[in-house]
This record gives C-alpha cells, sequence and structure tokens, in this order.
C-alpha cells in the first residue's frame, strides 16, 4: 500500500483502473506522485495532461488538475497552459505511439520551444489498448497485430530524437529501477525547460505474450538484463549493444526558457 | 457619434482581431494560412503590448489544441483559419465541445476543396461548421458581411463563448476578411462583456461539470486557480469523471444540446429588409449579403416586391424566424457562393410553402448584384 501522502495524490474514487494486473504504467504513477512529494509540489497548481491510450488514463487517478486530451496532441495543450500561466508545473504523459507516432510534430516542436513542460514517456513498445499494433518503437522483428510476419519499420530511439530536437533534459531508465525512475523525474521538473523521461515499461497483455515476456516478471528480469548505465555504453561497440536498454541523462543544460523568453516579448512590447 | 478619435479604416481580419482584443482576448495560438493570417499578425502584435500572449504553434491541429488548453487556464482566446486548416482543427474541436471549453475560432472561408482556391472567395464550408467534428454539438455560428460585423461579432463570439462554455465560430469570407472599410470603435467600457461563471464553492466540494439549473451551463474553474479537476474528451458524469453508465450518457448529451437549445432567442440573429408583402425573398449571408441587398434594392426600383434576408447565425439558423418573414412569397432565392449548402436548411423551414431555388456560384468570384436582379425578375 502507498502511504498517505502518495494516496492524497490519488483519486482513489476514480478506481479500479483499467490497467492489466502487473502492468508496468502504475511503477511510474507512483515514481511521478513520489516525485511531486519530493519537491513539495502542491496539488491545485499542478497540472498533469496526457493524450490517448492505457498510459494517458493516469491523468484521471492523480489528484491533481488534469487534462485527459486527444491522441498525440497533450504536449500542444499543455502548451497553452504553461504559456498563459507560467506559474503552474505541468507534467505531460504519453505513451510511445502518442509521443513519437500520431504526436512526433507536437513532440520535437515542444523540444525546440524548451518551454517548461516535463514530457514522461511511458514506452512499452506498443500500441496495447488497441490490442497490440506496432508502434515507431516497436522492435524490428517483433510480433505485433499489424505486423503479422514481423516488423520491418525501424525503431526511433525517443531520447535521441528529444536530444536532436533541443530539449534541455533528457533521461531514461525502466520500471526495474524505480527509485531512478523518481530521481529523473524530480530532475526534469527541477530543470527550467523542456525535459524528456522516457521510462521503458511493459505490455505483457500484448506485446509480451507475442514475443516470450508472456508474465510480469518476464519484463522486469529483461530490463534489469538489458539496462546498460550510459558511462558503460560509451565504452561499447553498436553491436554490443544491440538489444540493450541505455539508461541513464543523455542531455542536462541551461537553455533559455520559452515562457522567460516571451515575458521578455512583453516587456519589449509594452516599452513601445 | 463618430469621430475621428474612434473611426478606423480596416480590412475585416484586422477589424476582427480588435474586436477579440476588445472582448478580453488574452491569448492566440495558430497557424499561418490565407486568407485568415493577418488576424494572427495582429493579434502577435497586439497581444503583448496588453500582457497578452501569442504563439505560433507547429499546425493547425496544435493552434487549435493550444487555445483549448489556454483558456483551461482562465484565457479568453481565439485562433483563425481557413478551409485547410479548419479541416484539421476539428478533432480538437470536439474535445472543446464535449469538455465544454470556452474558444472562438475563425473561419476566413476559401474555396474548396482541398487546397482548392486560397486567395479567392468561397461559402462552401458553412455545413462543415455545422456537422464538421464528429458527434453531437450544438453549433454557434457568426457569419459576418461588412468589417464592422467582423468587428462587432468578434465581441459577441466571445461573450457567447463565455456564456454557454463552448466553441464559437465565426465563419467569414476572403472577401470580407480583406476588403476596406470604415469601422466606428467602441469604447470598452461602453459594451457589454461577458466572463464564464465560476465555481463559487470550497474546492473539496466542487463538481465540475454540475450544471446551473437556469442555464444548464456549469461554473468553471481554471487550472491554478485553487480548485483540482479533471478534464476528459471521454462523456463523463458531472464529477468529470468517464461514464458508461446510460443515464449519465444521455443526461450529459442532452445538456450540450440543450444549454444552447433553451437560449436560441439569445443568440438568433439576422437582418431584413422589404419583407413585408414581398413576393420574391432573396435569403443570402456574409458576402453574398451585400450583393444580394443591392439586387432587391435594384428590383424594387423596377417594380418587383422583393424581399431581403441575412441570416447573421447561420448556426442556430433563424428559420422559424424566416418561415414567418416569408409567409406568402412566391420564390424563395438562395445565392451562396458553393454548390447548394445553405439552400438545404432554407428548404427545411419553409416546407414547400415556396418555391426554393439555389443560385450559385463556385467560380472564386463574388455575385454582381445585377446577376442576382437578372434571376429576380426571371422568377418574379
Amino acid at each position: 500500500m502507498p502511504n498517505n501522502e502518495v494516496l492524497s495524490w490519488l483519486r482513489t474514487r476514480f478506481m479500479p483502473h483499467i490497467w492489466c494486473p502487473g502492468c508496468g504504467h502504475g511503477i511510474i504513477m507512483h515514481s511521478i506522485i513520489r516525485a511531486l512529494i519530493a519537491l513539495k509540489k502542491d496539488k491545485p497548481n499542478t497540472v498533469l495532461a496526457s493524450g490517448i491510450g492505457c498510459s494517458s488514463r493516469m491523468a484521471g487517478y492523480i489528484n491533481a488538475n488534469t487534462l485527459h486530451s486527444t491522441h498525440g496532441r497533450s504536449l500542444a495543450f499543455s502548451t497553452g497552459i504553461k504559456m498563459f500561466n507560467p506559474e503552474l508545473t505541468v507534467i505531460d504523459v504519453m505513451g510511445d505511439g502518442d509521443c513519437s507516432a500520431i504526436g512526433g510534430n507536437h513532440f520535437i516542436h515542444a523540444c525546440r520551444r524548451n518551454i517548461d513542460i516535463t514530457a514522461i514517456v511511458m514506452n512499452n513498445n506498443i500500441y496495447g489498448m488497441t490490442g497490440g499494433q506496432a508502434s515507431p518503437t516497436t522492435p524490428v522483428g517483433a510480433w505485433a497485430t499489424t505486423a503479422p510476419w514481423g516488423v520491418v519499420d525501424p525503431a526511433f530511439d525517443i531520447c535521441k530524437l528529444a536530444e536532436g530536437a533541443g530539449a534541455s533534459y533528457v533521461a531514461r531508465t525502466t520500471i526495474a529501477n524505480p527509485k531512478q525512475a523518481e530521481s529523473f523525474i524530480v530532475n526534469g521538473i527541477k530543470n527550467k525547460g523542456f525535459s524528456v523521461v522516457e521510462i521503458v515499461t511493459h505490455c505483457h497483455t500484448q506485446f509480451g505474450r507475442k514475443n516470450n515476456r508472456r508474465a510480469p516478471m518476464d519484463n522486469y528480469n529483461f530490463f534489469k538484463e538489458a539496462s546498460v548505465p550510459l558511462t558503460k555504453a560509451k565504452t561499447m561497440t553498436g553491436e554490443e549493444l544491440a538489444g540493450k536498454i541505455v539508461v541513464g541523462e543523455f542531455v542536462d543544460k541551461s537553455m533559455p526558457e520559452y515562457t522567460e523568453q516571451y515575458k521578455k516579448v512583453i516587456e519589449k512590447a509594452q516599452r513601445g | 457619434m463618430a469621430d475621428a478619435s474612434n473611426v478606423a479604416f480596416w480590412q475585416g481580419n484586422t477589424a476582427l482581431a480588435h474586436g477579440a482584443l476588445l472582448a478580453g482576448c488574452n491569448f492566440y495560438g495558430g497557424y499561418p494560412i490565407t486568407p485568415s493570417t493577418e488576424i494572427a499578425e495582429v493579434m502577435a502584435e497586439e497581444l503583448p503590448r496588453r500582457g497578452g500572449k501569442f504563439i505560433q504553434m507547429e499546425d493547425e491541429i496544435a493552434g487549435m489544441a493550444s487555445i483549448i488548453g489556454a483558456s483551461i487556464a482562465g484565457a479568453k482566446s481565439l485562433t483563425a483559419t481557413s478551409g485547410p486548416g479548419f479541416s484539421l482543427k476539428q478533432e480538437n474541436l470536439g474535445l472543446a465541445y464535449i469538455a465544454e471549453v470556452p474558444i472562438v475560432v475563425v473561419n476566413v472561408m476559401r474555396g474548396g476543396p482541398s487546397t482548392g482556391l486560397p486567395t479567392k472567395t468561397a461559402q462552401q464550408d458553412v455545413m462543415q461548421a455545422r456537422w464538421g467534428t464528429h458527434g453531437d454539438h450544438a453549433t454557434i455560428c457568426y457569419s459576418p458581411s461588412s468589417v464592422q460585423e467582423c468587428y462587432d461579432l468578434a465581441i459577441k463570439a466571445f461573450n457567447m463563448a463565455e456564456r454557454f462554455r463552448q466553441p464559437v465560430l465565426i465563419l467569414s469570407d476572403e472577401v470580407v476578411g480583406h476588403m476596406r472599410e470604415k469601422v466606428v470603435k467602441k469604447d470598452a467600457a461602453a459594451i457589454e462583456i461577458l466572463n464564464r461563471a465560476r465555481p463559487t464553492v470550497k474546492p473539496e466540494k466542487f463538481t465540475p461539470y454540475e450544471a446551473d439549473p437556469r442555464t444548464g451551463v456549469p461554473p468553471m474553474a481554471s487550472f491554478g486557480d485553487g480548485y483540482s479537476w479533471h478534464v476528459t474528451g471521454l462523456t463523463t458524469n458531472d464529477w468529470g469523471f468517464p461514464t458508461n453508465n446510460p443515464p449519465e450518457i444521455e443526461k450529459k448529451m442532452l445538456r450540450l444540446m440543450n444549454k444552447v437549445d433553451r437560449a436560441r432567442g439569445d443568440i438568433v440573429e439576422y437582418e431584413s429588409e422589404s419583407m413585408s408583402g414581398a413576393n420574391v425573398v432573396v435569403v443570402a449571408y456574409g458576402s453574398v449579403g451585400r450583393s444580394a441587398l443591392r439586387a432587391v434594392r435594384d428590383a424594387r426600383k423596377k417594380g418587383i416586391p422583393a424581399g431581403f434576408f441575412r441570416p447573421i447565425t447561420l448556426w442556430p439558423f433563424p428559420g422559424e424566424e424566416l418561415a414567418k418573414d416569408a409567409l406568402g412569397a412566391k420564390v424563395i432565392l438562395v445565392p451562396e457562393l458553393n454548390c447548394g449548402q445553405m439552400v438545404l436548411e432554407v428548404e427545411r423551414v419553409i416546407r414547400g410553402r415556396s418555391e426554393v431555388r439555389g443560385v450559385n456560384l463556385v467560380n472564386g468570384e463574388l455575385f454582381k448584384p445585377q446577376e442576382i436582379v437578372k434571376v429576380i425578375e426571371e422568377v418574379a
């Protein structure tokens, strides 16, 4: 059972939640709430936005100002929220399809603007809610209902995408390391700019069942074995890194933040 | 009275932007598209001067999303677009209807389908304005026919969005958007400004979608003003939580329609001239309303008892009013810059009591008054 402080951040009247027993999304939700508590955030000034999919249902379960928006578009909604009221702490949770398929354009532009929003990408390598269709992060060769002969599309590396598009904080971990997830989320929220925390999770129901990771623990063990810290990864060849999950903080730099820059626009316009 | 200090010589798009600012618009999110771009350009310059915010988003979809987000955070927000952009905005427009988020959306119509005629006028989106986003929804849509009306209806659109807590559309067109005319500016202190009803209960007692029984509209909190609540595109109960419960679903859906329906008399607007005893009635809106009015006046000079009826709200359509005023007319002509859209609505309300005939022009030009006079003469 979570402690009372964590419980106060949950809308228990909204439960039972929709996630399958053993789903990794609950671990991520717990990490987010622990990070918010560690940062002493208050609920009325915290916004959690989301798109569509299993991961995005999290918005309903968290007791703050929450917006469950349209598929892939949540960053565009939260950009409007943050732009209008920069005092709010804005977190945007999304799945791999939300982030890198239908919402890919919104994602790269949020990175480019460096607006002070923390995007938490719950990457389970599949469209879970709709029944196991291939996503842009499904590995080549994996089975999906829309790739019954194996995926041929190369996968996106979400962290590289975020780094290339200009995000000022980029990190990755897995649900097998919830303490690290919590600390990356803390660092992401503390960063005054656009932060991306990719948390690799699993959909044993739709992905694992057909890709030799049927039980939740199969996935958990896989993540533990496949995780390679960034420092170690730097010493490894591309061949050695195949199939591994590089975890760590890839980008952490200070850059002009969008709403701060716009504040200067207002000052300039008002000086005339 | 108009004196030099409160008169401007503006194009319709500029007037619309200034009307929005006067109404209290403090957020604009959008994407450039002809022939609406001047609205974004005026807002980009004027909003920061007033402490407001302007953002050019990565696409039309994001422009729409950003203004909904800003409105949830307490803004009075605006976006403007044209044909292809209006199509892209339909998805998130639906979210604003179901989640009851006040916003104003302008479509400066150009010829379609697809890229069509970016610099030419048309009225091909009037049914898209009514039915464009999927699912049932109550549409409030204004159609300006002059630069002054762009200014005045922008103010009204914001007031209606705030009052009914839903999107309000302004369907302008390339001619109205780009022509220049005199505008008499209004004094902010002298106009009525409506603001969304705010919750008065303590945060722990707040039921986000519990409607005021007098209006059918729930008071709206803003993110950051002390309340914590949930917004979703799913069909919800009064708590704002998703529901699959049939009575709760029906309650929500019927309330969305009824909150507008019950106030129809406060929304519907039209202009008419010489309708009493008119034998030929010309129903026209937007830029075509201008050609049609001139045509009716010219026809009357020729001794033809013609009448003029111009819906200012396309939706709700002033159908009962038209049916009453046009009673006894032999023919009702509906000139429009499409292959026949609002004519269907006119036929529906006239129910065969008069002959209803569409007059259609889809070459990118506006009707010349004499073209309409010619048809009036043919049918009189």
